[in-house]
């Protein structure tokens, strides 16, 4: 599925304009909010949804091969965190959503 | 000194004759991990990743590397006064060794059980700190050996074929 698709019906805003989400395809996601729970457990072609949005979480994307981040109520990623995702092409989106609620959207986007 | 193996089924032979054979690495990378520093640790997993990249390593087997490098560098930055990632390319196989600056491990088998952790506060609010980190370094390796005791420098080591 396109991440631009999952984007629109989160009213996500991508904050790595440079990097479109029509041109990234995920097969679902990985949840979690601990970092080594995700390097050990996240696939190359999943979005990440979590509340982190520190330096790290950039790092971590891009050691496990996530193309993309969805923060989870509204965190918003500074400019540094930005900068950083779009020198590892990995695509941020924001949502109003909580974690639950924007699992369960891509759930039934992907069942459907 | 209390010492760790792990070496995954059916790389015994490989791993016992790389060790033996003493070659010479194509490329040596060094980086510096200073304690407690997020920011500067995962620079070096970071070069090696673009690195191998351009060298044409397969994708999974990239991905594995850098989990692995990563997690060994947020160690050494969490638990440890600071140290040193080495790694060394060859033909086949990268052969990364971290040594750090003490106070070393107390008990390297608790240390490997997936969920204990001795993180501060700190790398826990980072959303580290999960007890995660070796088990993850063991999942994506061939091979991994680490060495320490209570009161000394840990070295850590681990192996991966590039096929």
């Amino acid at each position: 599925m396109k991440l631009s698709v999952f984007m629109a019906a989160i009213d996500g805003k991508n904050h790595t304009p440079a990097l479109d989400p029509e041109n990234i395809e995920i097969s679902g996601a990985y949840v979690s909010d601990m970092l080594s729970d995700v390097m050990g457990s996240a696939k190359p072609d999943q979005a990440w949804i979590t509340i982190m949005k520190h330096l790290n979480v950039i790092a971590v994307a891009s050691m496990t091969g996530v193309p993309a981040i969805v923060f989870s109520k509204a965190n918003q990623p500074d400019d540094a965190v930005c900068d950083k995702a779009l020198e590892e092409g990995i695509c941020l989106i924001s949502s109003p959503h909580d974690t639950f609620t924007l699992a369960g959207i891509l759930y039934k986007l992907l069942k459907n | 000194m209390a010492e760790y193996w792990y070496i995954a089924e059916g790389f015994e032979e490989r791993i016992d004759g790389f060790r033996s054979k003493k070659s010479e690495a194509e490329v040596d990378l060094e980086f510096e991990i200073p304690e407690k520093d997020f920011n500067t640790a995962g620079k070096g997993s970071s070069e090696l990743k673009n690195l191998l990249k351009r060298l044409g390593v397969n994708s999974e087997i990239l991905r594995r590397i850098a989990v692995a490098s990563y997690e060994a560098e947020i160690n050494v930055a969490a638990h440890s006064k600071g140290g040193i990632m080495h790694s060394a390319v060859y033909d086949e196989l990268i052969h990364i060794r971290f040594q750090d600056e003490g106070p070393g491990i107390e008990d390297i088998d608790q240390a490997m059980v997936p969920g204990y952790s001795t993180a501060d506060d700190l790398v826990r609010e980072l959303g580290f700190g999960a007890g995660l980190g070796l088990p993850n370094i063991k999942k994506n390796s061939d091979a991994m050996h680490i060495v320490s005791a209570k009161g000394n420098p840990t070295v850590l080591e681990f192996f991966i074929y590039f096929s």
